[in-house]
């Protein structure tokens, strides 16, 4: 099994599951032991959870990437060290983030049912590949990577999470945008989307939305 | 089988040390039926006493006691202990050897190892694996994982042999194994080929009443201080004196005990380990006690192995660590504290007198003993030293045909030399013997493996001690009372150490009692003991996937040996994450992939010509590809050794047989554009002489050796009379006018390396340069030739060399690293200046000729071939073994192997031996039909799959098409391809592709039992 196996569904389960960080120790890039280099997947995967993370709202430092060759143990161990440190900094999940607890499950849930959907998104639109880390660090800065996520993958988190509130019970645009911390005009453009794909509907013997 | 038959086999090896060991399992895969005959009552030599080895501190026991049990489980090997050879008739390919049992007081048949009988013995002994420092009874087990896991009655001190009393065990033993009228049993075998591997003994310190051993309490030998380093030790792993059972605060070390002596006892060689050895000890104990001085009298520091530079290093930097150069004597012993004074003196304090709690002597290897009756009984010549005397261009080979020699016995040799040599054996027998290949051969049956696909989840935990390794930090009963609460275990229990044949058994038993259809371990570390414990389930009819690690030491009780509560608790969540893992867990069966034949060799320096011409006597087809226009390498270069053997006459005979050989593809002004496929079916396309050609072979073996760093130091490439070992050593042959003429030479050590940008030593200069010195004095006795070293590694048996060029007036300036010496032309020669450390004053010399040692540097052929064979490179460019002890030829990619100066700068003959290696562990390969390929591999859920192709693409190997199914267009993975590595599963967005054995819900199951 190599680093490229860590599925974004193994980063994402962990957060939803309450871990206050996820560490992912991989092979130093161009010392691949199989003849893929899966590791610059995975450091693909982690830009990608890391923006995901940021986008609802958990700090982006509770997710590490390393290179550490197997005969590297005294570098693992100052790595842990030093991450351990910064995970307590961060304080525990969610609490450091001033997210209560509700809206932390709600929040990780919509993220961790998104990842088929952001495995298609990597698939078609993000399948630049690099030689070298650097080269991935500074495709994923970029402006234009920004703008693509939040087109593909920002809307669909909040629709998603949207979808999980719906499914509790129905709700006002004002219930939802006070939920999900987001703008009035924010939700309505949601649920106009949602709408038009049959996925939303308004009640309204009850003044509000419901799942369709 | 009748006992004729029994006794009939192709190899005897004496002596089952690590090296034994080694060849016996090499020979064994390679078709050979051996018999490993060891006089001592278990397996395992003087590796099994050590606690860790350098200069990865890799705990020893753990990585050689699983191949104890392999020894034991292989239907081609016959351990035979406790057991010694009387003669040995007839000639190479049918010895006959007249063997002695000698009486164990033990029937092997009937003994369980069970320890009852040592529970009731009333005689309490010196423990002699524990270096009698702790106390064992009369009968016992020689140690816990000792193969074979029987008693013996120790003759000199039991009741009843020594006055025919007591037999107290006799009545204790519930299986009547104990026969205390025993008898020697002598036997005859026959066999094809001899290999010696009968290990070294250590220096006898009492010998030289000077060191104060066997008389201070508090002085010990540092084979001692390994048992007193070690978890199964006599103090149980803590650090302790032995006079009063107390944690010392200041230890010495004194170096070089027994070895680098010409006074009468002593011996006049280098034992080549202890440097490393002490260093190792030094770390080792710091770890025990952060706050322990540590003080270490050496001479030159010897780190001219791979990684020992930086090893030493390591050493070096702890706090409260002292190197000290220095000649000492051991003072006295002071009543009160039972502290041992020691005299020694340096530069800036002149001498001293100091105190330390304990002193360790870092003693040399001796050749084994009654060395002389041994040798007499094979028909063997020694050395001077009393080692064995061997061939010099086959280091492997004796001096009487068809009996060979590995391991320490050629001379002091650390661990993966050992078994290097032992491989090395297992090439030359394979050459001398490959008519009867597979005559012999037995195949191991296992028990049918039983159908569980109906039955209820049965998950069985055991949770080893592993000594006190992980008992004496993790409470143990507490984690098993756990595992016993969580879903689907049926069964929990302990083991005082999982990897011992007798616990082993206990768990292959306790399937088969309690039913167990999954099998969760807590012990050490699957890296080093997955394979034994699959093996373990199938010996049980248990399919070998059900079994799952929990690594409760490495991930656990090491990394958090101070926090013993934490710990524990830690173990039971990785416990909890194993069985919720092993929940999942499929059967799965391996696949027998056919082999081809055939090696590729690259390289064709001396170690590919050696490996190629073996492999293709032993009746292979090789292809050797060279990217010169000729072979013979850097040995082109060498012309004689420092022992005085020449070279190119041997060169040109191996040139001329590996071009006429019929086997043998030579393929000069070549280059390897692509290397495809994997262990038994290689593809690779070679351009050669602007054709591009394609060879399929089943084995790579990597020769790709070094080049000589070009100095842009002193004045080389400047002055024309300043030139390089190599360079002297052409012009000493073509009796060069300069080098005739020349009425003193200086040469300068370490250019080019043991620094920041090459942080390593380069192993062959010191003697070079000794070499070369030696041949200008017999040129021109009044030359004079100064030698400016840092360190002289002239290590082993090359010490004499060292101390023939001192005796012959060649003169030896010692500088610091950051003093290094300056060259400066005057008239037709030199002015070199170079601050004496010891002298404390600049020294100023004449010079016609400077000589530079330049580095050994990887060659460049070395990286491509990395890259191409998809093989590490470690951080200096030579080649990453698979394990630096016990795989010292393997690449950690199946097949791919590797020897000469490419895996780490050498002298020809270790060149010569590590060829031998390669080729034997590669023939290990090519003389089978099939080798058994993972049955982690991945599968595709039809129904899931939504033909997106991401699997498709995100596959390098080739494995994944789409195939018209019923259903549609569908993801197929072709299993032989396919090398498991999952990067497909975490692309495909439907779950549709699952790696087997790392599921998706297997690893979900594991995530969650984590935070739950």
């Amino acid at each position: 099994m190599c680093t490229g196996r860590v599925d974004l569904a193994f980063i994402l389960r962990a957060f939803k599951q309450g871990a206050d960080g996820v560490f992912i120790g991989g092979c130093w890039p161009g010392e691949c032991h199989y003849v893929t280099e899966g590791n610059y997947d995975v450091l693909k995967n982690v830009h990608i959870a890391k923006k995901m993370l940021q986008r609802i709202g958990i700090n982006p430092d509770r997710l590490r990437l390393e290179w550490i060759s197997a005969s590297e143990g005294m570098r693992y161990a100052e790595v842990m060290n030093e991450f351990g440190k910064r995970l307590k900094e961060l304080g525990a999940l969610g609490k450091g983030e001033g997210i209560d607890e509700r809206s932390l499950k709600l929040r990780m849930e919509a993220a961790y049912n998104l990842v088929p959907f952001v495995k298609l998104v990597e698939r078609e639109r993000i399948r630049e590949r690099f030689k070298t880390e650097e080269e991935y660090d500074a495709y994923f800065a970029s402006a234009e990577l920004e703008s693509l996520f939040d087109n593909l993958v920002t809307d669909n988190l909040a629709v998603s999470q949207m979808t999980l509130l719906l499914k509790e019970k129905p709700l006002s645009t004002a219930e939802i945008a006070s939920a999900l911390n987001l703008s009035a005009a924010d939700v309505n453009r949601h649920i106009k989307t949602s709408s038009r794909k049959g996925l939303v509907k308004y009640d309204e013997g009850l003044n509000a939305y419901a799942l369709a | 089988m009748n006992t004729a038959e029994r006794n009939i086999g192709d190899v005897l090896i004496v002596g089952g040390g690590i090296s034994g060991i080694q060849a016996a399992l090499d020979l064994a895969n390679s078709g050979f039926r051996v018999f490993l005959v060891d006089k001592s009552p278990a397996l395992g030599g003087k590796m099994s006493q050590l606690d860790k080895t350098f200069p990865t501190n890799d705990c020893s026991m753990c990585i050689e006691s699983p191949k104890f049990i392999e020894c034991s489980r292989n239907p081609n090997i016959e351990i035979i202990t406790y057991t010694e050879v009387d003669r040995v008739e007839g000639e190479a390919g049918d010895f006959k050897v007249t063997l002695t049992k000698k009486p164990r007081y033990i029937s092997e048949e009937k003994c369980t190892g069970c320890n009852i009988c040592v529970d009731y013995c009333p005689v309490k002994i010196p423990d002699p694996f524990n270096q009698n420092l702790s106390e064992n009874k009369a009968v016992h087990i020689y140690f816990s994982q000792a193969v074979p896991l029987v008693t013996y009655v120790d003759p000199e001190t039991c009741l009843y042999l020594k006055e025919g009393k007591c037999q107290i065990c006799v009545g204790a033993c519930k299986t009547n194994a104990i026969d205390l009228h025993q008898k020697p049993e002598t036997f005859q075998i026959e066999v094809g080929a001899i290999l010696l591997s009968p290990g070294y003994s250590t220096f006898d310190p009492k010998l030289r009443t000077d060191f104060g051993y066997g008389k201070m309490q508090n002085v010990v030998t540092s084979l001692d201080f390994e048992r007193i380093l070690c978890a199964t030790g006599p103090y149980e792993g803590e650090v302790l004196r032995p006079s009063d059972k107390k944690h010392p605060h200041k230890i010495a070390w004194i170096q070089c005990v027994g070895s680098r002596q010409v006074t009468p006892g002593g011996n006049n060689y280098c034992s080549a380990v202890c440097c490393a050895y002490s260093q190792k000890q030094v770390i080792l104990a710091k770890d025990h006690s952060p706050t322990l001085e540590a003080t270490i009298f050496h001479n030159d520091v010897r780190a001219y192995g791979k990684d020992f530079e930086r090893f030493h290093q390591r050493a070096e930097k702890l706090p409260d660590v002292r190197f000290i150069r220095s000649y000492v004597t051991v003072g006295r012993e002071i009543e009160s504290s039972k502290n041992v004074t020691i005299r020694y003196s340096t530069v800036d304090q002149g001498v001293k007198e100091e105190e330390f709690d304990m002193v360790v002597l870092s003693v040399g290897l001796n050749p084994p003993k009654d060395v002389e009756a041994l040798a007499s009984k094979f028909g063997i010549e020694l050395t001077d030293q009393k080692f064995c005397k061997n061939n010099p261009y086959n280091p492997i080979e004796t001096s009487r045909k068809g009996i060979f020699v590995s391991g320490a016995f050629q001379g002091p040799l650390d661990i993966p030399e050992s078994v290097l040599t032992a491989s090395g054996a297992d090439a030359l027998v394979g050459q001398l013997l490959s008519h009867r290949r597979h005559k012999l051969e037995r195949e191991r049956v296992y028990p049918d493996e039983k159908d569980v696909s109906k039955e209820e989840l049965k998950i069985g935990v055991v949770v080893c001690y592993c000594g006190a390794n992980i008992g004496r930090v993790v409470n143990i009963p507490e984690v098993i009372e756990y595992a016993a609460t969580l879903p689907n275990v049926s069964w929990a229990g302990e083991n005082l150490f999982a990897c011992s044949t007798e616990n082993a058994k206990q768990i292959s038993d306790a399937i088969v009692a309690k039913g167990l259809n999954r099998v969760v371990l807590a012990a050490c570390t699957p890296r080093t003991h997955e394979p034994l414990f699959r093996d373990t389930c199938r010996e049980a009819g248990l399919n070998q996937y059900f079994f799952e690690f929990a690594n409760i030491r490495e991930h656990c009780s090491w990394v958090h040996s101070r926090e013993k509560e934490n710990a524990t608790e830690k173990a039971k969540e990785i416990v909890r994450m194993a069985v919720a893992r092993a929940a999942h867990l499929e059967p799965l069966q391996e696949f027998q992939l056919p082999v081809d034949h055939t090696a590729l060799v690259v390289g064709g320096g001396v170690a590919g010509m050696t490996a190629a011409l073996n492999m293709a006597e032993q009746g292979f087809e090789i292809y050797l590809v060279e990217k010169d226009n000729d072979l013979g390498g850097l040995a082109r270069r060498l012309h004689y050794t420092l022992e005085g053997t020449e070279i190119q006459p041997f060169l040109e005979d191996l040139v001329k047989k590996v071009y006429r050989h019929p086997s043998i593809h030579v393929w000069t002004d070549s280059t390897i554009l692509d290397v495809s496929g994997y262990v038994g079916n290689f593809t690779t396309q070679v351009e050669s002489q602007g054709r591009v050609r394609e060879v399929k072979h089943g084995v790579s073996l990597l020769a790709t050796g070094a080049a000589e760093y070009k100095p842009t130091e002193y004045l080389y490439g400047e002055n024309e009379n300043v030139l390089t070992q190599l360079e002297l050593e052409g012009e000493i042959v073509a009796e060069s006018e300069r080098v005739k003429a020349a009425q003193s030479v200086v040469m300068i050590q370490c250019v080019g390396c043991r620094q920041t940008d090459r942080n390593y030593c380069s192993r062959v200069c010191c003697s070079q340069a000794i070499k070369n010195a030696l041949k200008l004095k017999k040129i021109n006795p009044e030359i004079e030739v100064q030698v400016i070293f840092r360190d002289m590694r002239t290590y082993g048996l090359k010490e004499v060399y060292y101390r023939e060029a001192a005796n012959q007036n060649v003169k030896f300036i010692r500088y610091e690293a950051d003093k290094k010496p300056v060259v400066e032309a005057q008239g037709a020669g030199f002015k070199v200046t170079v601050p004496d450390p010891v002298l404390g004053q600049v020294m100023e010399l004449e010079a016609d000729l400077v000589v530079l040692a330049a580095a050994v540097i990887p060659s460049e052929a070395s990286q491509e071939a990395g890259k191409l064979f998809k093989v590490s490179n470690n951080p200096d460019g030579f080649f990453q073994e698979a394990h630096v002890k016990l795989r010292p030829v393997d690449f950690s990619a199946d097949g791919v192997f590797l020897c000469g100066t490419a895996h780490y700068p050498k002298h020809l003959t270790e060149t010569i031996s590590q060829a031998y290696g390669a080729a034997g562990r590669a023939v290990g390969i090519l003389s089978r039909e099939t080798v058994t390929a993972s049955g982690s591999v991945c599968d595709v859920n039809e129904n899931n799959c939504v033909s997106c192709g991401a699997c498709i693409t995100a596959c390098k190997y080739g494995a994944i098409s789409f195939v018209d199914t019923p259903k549609g267009k569908k993801a197929h993975v072709e299993p032989i391809l396919c090398k498991g590595d999952g990067l497909c599963n975490a692309k495909c967005p439907t779950q549709a592709i699952y790696l087997k054995h790392y599921t998706d819900d297997a690893i979900f199951a594991q995530i969650d039992a984590a935070l739950h």
